[in-house]
Order: structure tokens, then sequence, then C-alpha cells
């Protein structure tokens, strides 16, 4: 049972998401897209989105802290355990609530606004659910654990056992003795890797950066040149 | 010096009636589909009136096109790039689809299924966004022929800039019609801020697209055109605009909002112009100046120079010979009578517009004098604050000197043929106070009265070699993508998936009626 929730469920995941992208990458550039619709509603967007975008960039940066730096790395550039999960848990609540503020506001905005509502897709509706649980585990687990309980070091089993998974050496037993809440977090988060690629997701690997040093006024030639495929 | 060469257009607003059968054809051609309903590429406006979308021309509100920093450097009014960045996740200047109109439909099922009963049945109008029942309170062209300008007009930007003495004799106002496309600029704002690299400007003719494929939908282009003219499909999130009908023109034929004009005021042709003086003309310090600098940037393709670099730029023989025979460069650079729109918005538009001597006119008979006399009409162009203001401040960044000088022109034109038909006499001292020789005038009069098909629409075909690669590129009909313009249910690759060139295509998803 543990091989199968924390060896099979991350690689089928992992698998579905780097395929689907490649997938996707090669079948679907028109469908790849950010699909705002922000022409249809605006003021809820412009508190909402900025919240969440800026919170869940926040939150991703902890999760890589967290997860991929070993802690015998922090420990030994001298920050102790304490100041560590002092650190986390502060900004980690602040993510959080922006994430779920944002979350909540971007929501309410499909379904109080008529138009909105029209244009959001099956797609959507599952991807919203399934990232809604997530985040709202995620929380549950830095507030309920982190701040208000004892404290939970997570960074003893459930980073080792992700870059095992990572580095292809995984080891669930590492999972075994690990709190409900962050065993739920960790297996709902698999599942929205997964669907990553088949959803509106897929545009945060656009992410314009390119825009900084690149010449304002694009030309183009109309004729492809043989062999080129774009 | 690196030569290119722009498709332009010049309309010719005193012969445009407001029929909007532009509109009609342009929206049948290309945005006749779900998530753009409310998209017209081709827009018919009533001026003085706020315009589509409503005052697009405030840039204060809106932050569309360039300005000058403080020392002296072109710069996107709604900010660098870092900032353009930080606005990625919610754009503070995106009009929203109640500053164009929610567009409407109607059920028009309840004509011929509703129960028989002792009633007419009646069609209700329905929201084409969400169905939902709706009230029609504004529209595309909402004050045709100043229909509620009392009402509207005054928000027109124009007119903030004017004396407020217009504001005041709106029942004795002026009024014409501006048909309005994408400007083609040759500095366009909206390829400078889309953050993906999507928008582009063809090195060939000057036309700018939108890559469907490479548009991840950050909706920059559309606030930071200062004219409004991309537009968001809210059905695949993405960018488009006036393509200036690129299918036709590689065709060598004139766009179809040119082709289908009833007053026959739009004309096609090329203009040849230095790439590499562009963001000089672009930059200078007076927005007065914009005009003279843009005309500086055009070459003469009379010049045996020119027509050289053009060949050493690539530029075939039979471009060059359509180059010279373009109606839109003897309009803006050898009569000088068309003139670009908003120059001030610092892009260099490249569709350019002869002012309307409608209002003069409609202002000496007016007050009782015969608009028939050029001396009367002079007296208008020169005493008449308010039309000339309005007008040099659409066309001229508020020159009124450039436009009385055009408006002069064509009054004289009038004369001139007048006397000649007529009386069988010319009069020199009219050629003289326009400063244009009897046989320029004829020819403009000629070019702009009784102008053939062939004169008006000098478009050279795309060349042979390079549409067999066009066509192996699109693999079919470049139009026939998801959700395209060209998209048909009886094309096989919409059916199957399966492309011709061996990849497998995603299966309609997008732009069926209904949710997707």
């Amino acid at each position: 049972m543990s091989v199968a929730l924390w060896v099979v469920v991350p690689y089928i995941a992992l698998t579905v998401f780097v395929v689907g992208h490649v997938w996707r990458w090669r079948v679907d550039q028109f469908g790849w897209t950010t699909r705002t619709t922000q022409v249809l509603e605006s003021r809820l967007l412009r508190l909402g989105s900025p919240l969440f975008h800026l919170g869940v960039l926040a939150a991703i940066g902890g999760h890589a802290l967290g997860l991929l730096v070993p802690k015998g790395w922090t420990e030994a550039v001298g920050v102790s355990e304490h100041a560590y999960h002092l650190v986390s848990v502060t900004a980690g609540t602040v993510a959080g609530v922006m994430v779920v503020a944002g979350l909540a506001l971007l929501l309410a905005r499909r379904l109080t606004s008529p138009r909105v509502r029209r244009t959001t897709t099956r797609t959507d509706k599952a991807l919203f659910a399934v990232m809604a649980v997530v985040i709202l585990l995620g929380m549950a687990g830095t507030v309920g654990e982190n701040l208000i309980g004892g404290g939970y070091d997570y960074r003893a089993t459930i980073a080792v056992w992700f870059r095992g998974v990572l580095t292809l050496r995984p080891d669930p037993s590492l999972m075994t003795g690990v709190p409900l809440i962050f065993q739920l977090h960790a297996l709902s988060a698999w599942v929205f890797l997964a669907m990553w690629p088949f959803t509106r997701l897929v545009h945060v690997w656009s992410a314009p950066v390119a825009y900084l040093w690149r010449p304002y006024v694009v030309y183009r030639r109309r004729t492809a040149r043989p062999g080129s495929t774009r | 010096m690196r030569v290119l060469a722009q498709v332009a257009m010049v309309m010719n607003l005193d012969k445009c009636i407001g029929c909007h059968t532009c509109s009609v054809t342009c929206k049948q051609t290309w945005t006749n589909r779900d998530g753009v309903e409310y998209v017209w590429f081709n827009n018919v406006e009533t001026k003085p009136g706020v315009g589509y979308p409503k005052r697009y021309e405030d840039q204060e509100r809106w932050r569309g096109g360039w300005q000058l920093d403080r020392r002296g450097r072109l710069k996107l009014r709604a900010g660098g790039r870092a900032r353009r960045l930080l606005n990625l996740f919610a754009n503070p200047d995106l009009p929203q689809l109640d500053d164009y109109y929610e567009p409407a439909t109607y059920d028009y099922d309840t004509l011929i299924n509703a129960p028989a009963g002792p009633h007419t049945p009646v069609i209700r109008p329905k929201s084409a966004i969400t169905g939902d029942d709706m009230a029609i309170t504004w529209g595309a062209n909402w004050e045709d022929d100043l229909g509620g300008a009392p009402e509207h007009a005054h928000g027109d930007p124009n007119l903030a800039a004017m004396a407020e003495k217009v504001r005041l004799e709106f029942d004795r106002t002026f009024m014409f019609h501006l048909p309005r496309i994408c400007e083609h600029c040759l500095n366009p704002a909206c390829v400078a801020a889309c953050p993906s690299g999507a928008m582009y400007k063809r090195e060939e003719d000057g036309i700018v697209l939108v890559d469907q494929d490479r548009c991840r939908g950050w909706r920059m282009c559309v606030s930071s055109c200062p004219y409004k003219k991309v537009y968001v499909n809210h059905r695949t999130g993405k960018a488009e605009k006036c393509t200036f009908c690129f299918p036709r023109i590689e065709a060598g034929q004139p766009t179809v909002c040119a082709e289908t004009c009833v007053g026959r005021l739009r004309y096609i042709g090329l203009v040849l112009y230095d790439a590499d003086a562009v963001l000089d003309a672009a930059r200078v310090a007076d927005p007065r100046d914009l005009l003279e600098a843009q005309r500086k940037v055009f070459l003469d393709p009379d010049d045996p120079a020119v027509a050289e670099a053009a060949r050493a730029s690539g530029i075939s023989d039979d471009w060059i010979e359509a180059a010279r025979r373009s109606p839109i460069y003897r309009l803006a650079m050898r009569y000088r009578v068309a003139l670009p729109l908003h120059p001030e918005y610092r892009t260099l538009p490249m569709v350019w517009y002869i002012p309307p001597l409608s209002p003069v006119l409609d202002a000496v008979t007016g007050a009782g004098a015969d608009a028939d006399d050029p001396d009367n009409v002079f007296h208008a162009i020169t005493d008449l604050r308010i039309p000339l203001d309005y007008l040099a401040s659409l066309f001229s960044a508020g020159d009124t000197e450039v436009v009385a000088g055009v408006l002069m022109k064509l009054s004289a034109m009038r004369a001139h043929m007048r006397a000649r038909t007529l009386d069988g006499a010319v009069s020199g001292d009219l050629l003289e106070s326009v400063g244009m020789p009897a046989a320029d005038l004829e020819e403009m009069y000629r070019l702009l009265a009784i102008a053939k098909y062939e004169e008006r629409y000098v478009v050279p075909a795309a060349h042979r070699e390079d549409a067999a690669a066009l066509s192996a590129q699109a693999g079919g009909c470049s139009l026939d993508g998801d959700g395209g313009p060209g998209m048909s249910e009886f094309h096989p690759a919409a059916l199957t998936g399966r492309r011709t060139d061996g990849r497998t295509g995603l299966k309609l998803f997008v732009g069926k009626g209904g949710t997707p």
C-alpha cells in the first residue's frame, strides 16, 4: 500500500506531467494561453489575480526551499532548526493567506459574474476544485500543524522522500509516519501535477521573461524558410 | 538606408456616407465567430462622438501609444518593460466589454416555434456573451449620424482639447464619418508591448499580425494600441486584429473593406520607407513635427538611388513599379492632402485620411453664403475655428495650418474644375494661393473623383516563387485554424484531427455554440 501511494502514484503523475507537456506543446500551441477573461470582468480580478499569483510564486519558492534544499545545508550555513521553522512558518502563512484570499476572490468572480461563468470550461472547474483542495490542505498543514500545533519537521521525512522520488531512489517508509494532513496534501499535489499539462496552467511555462531584453518591434518574414519548424 | 515596402491606405472622408458596408463585410469575413462578437476590425464612427471603444482617444485614461520620457527617449506610455511585466497579472489599462458594448442577438426561434395565440410573438434581445435577457444600451456605432450626440458627444476627447464654444452650438454642429481599421503602424506600440513576441510586422508588406500559435493571452497589446484596434477573443483567450486582409493582398486584391466601399473612398498602394529612420522620426520633440518627420521616412520611388537601394533590400522590380503608381504616395507626398490619424501617438500610422471639407461648406451654407464661391470657402477656412480646431486635433496634433492647407487645396480643386468646365477659364491666382500647378490639381481631381478600380488599388501580388512556400507552410488554407475565420466543418483536418503535414491536430473544441 505504501509503495502504491508513495512510489507508484508519484511516478505516474510525473510521467503524465512530462509526457503531457511534450504532447500539448507539439499539438496545441493554439490552446496554450492564459485564457484571460479580464476583458469580461476587471474589478475583482485586479485585486484577486495579483494576490493569487504573487502568493503562489512565494509558495513555490518556499516549497523549493523546504523540499529541495537538504536540512544539512541550511544548518551548515548556520541556520538553526528554530530559525528555519520561524521563517518558513511566517513566510508560508503570509503566502498561504495571499493564495487563499486571491483564490477566493477569483472563484467568487467566476461565480458572480455571469460573463466569466459562461466562459468557464469543465477543465477549468476540475482544475479549480483540485487546486482548492491542494491549497487548503497545504494551509491546514502550515497553520494547523506548524503555527498552532507543535510543529512538524517535514524536512526530516517528506523532503527526503521527495528528493528520493526525483533522484529515482524512492523510500516509501519515510512517509508512513507523516501526519495525515501532510500525506493528503502530497497526494493531492500529485493529482494536481498530473492535471497540469491539460489545463490553462501551461501558461506558467510561458512567463515572458525574454521581453526584458528583446527589441521592441518584431519583424518577421512572411515565408517560412525550408526546414524551419515555425 | 534599409528600404522596406508598406501596404498603406488612404480614405477620403468627404466621400464617406456612413453606410457601414465596410464594417459589415469585414465582420462577415473575419469576426462572425464566437469570442469576437463585440469585435469590429473595421468600424465607422460619427465625429464628433466618443467612438469605439468609448473615449479610446483619451490616452490619459488608456495610456496607449508612445511618449517621450524626460530625456527625450521613446517609451510606451503605459511604462517600460519591467513595469509591463509587473502588470502581467492584471492590466490596469484594459478596456472592459462595456467600454466596447455587450453584443446582443435575438431568440429568433420564438418567431417560428411560439404556440398559436392571440398575439404575434415578439423576439427579445439576448446577450451574445451570457445568453441572458438584456437591454441594449450601447453599440459600436451607437451615435450614428450624431444620434444622442447632445447627451454623449461631450465625451469626445477631441472636444476637451478645444475651446468651450463648440459645446454650446451642438444643434448647429458639423458632422462627418470616420471609418477606422488597424493603422499597421511603422512603429507599432502593440508589437512593442507584446510580452510573448507573438505580434510582428511583416518585412515584405508591413502588415501587423498576431501569431495565434504564439500569443499567450497577456493582453498588453490591447491596451497599448492607442487606436484600440487589437481585441481579446474571450473564447480562445488570444488577441486578434485587422489583418489588412493579407490573403487578398497577397493575391493582388484590395482589402474587403476597400473592395466593398460604396463611396469608393479608399485607396490602397505601396509606400517605400527607410526602416532605419523610423525611430528618429517617432521621437521628434514637438508632436506637431511628427507629420513632417513621418513624411521624411517615406522614400520617393522615382528616385533612382531609392530604387537601387530597394533592389538591394530584396524588393522586386514589379513592387518598385507598383510603388511608383501608388495612389497613397501621390496623396500623401505629392499632393499632400492625406494626413495621419492622431500622429501625436508616435506610432507612425499608415492609414491616412483626406480631411473632410464638408464641415466648412456646411458652415458657409449655414451662414447664408454661397458654398460654391471659393472666396467664401477660403474665408471660412481661415476664420472658422470650430471645425478646423477639431480636424486638427484628429489629423495634425492640433496644427490648424496643416489642415487648413489641405482644405484650401480641396476647395481650390473644386473651384478650378468648376471654372474650367463651366467657364472654360482658369484662374491663376487660385492655383498660386494653394501652390499647386493646374496639371497637379487636375490629376488629383481625377484620382479623387473618377479614378477606376486599378488606379485606386495598386496592389502587387506576392511573388509566385513565395506562393509555393506559402501553401506548403499552411498545409491547406492558412485560415483554417481552430476557431479561425476559415474554420470549416467540412474540412477533413477538422474532422479527423489529422493534418496534411503528418502531425496530429486537435479536433475542434472551441468556436462551436454553447459551452465548449
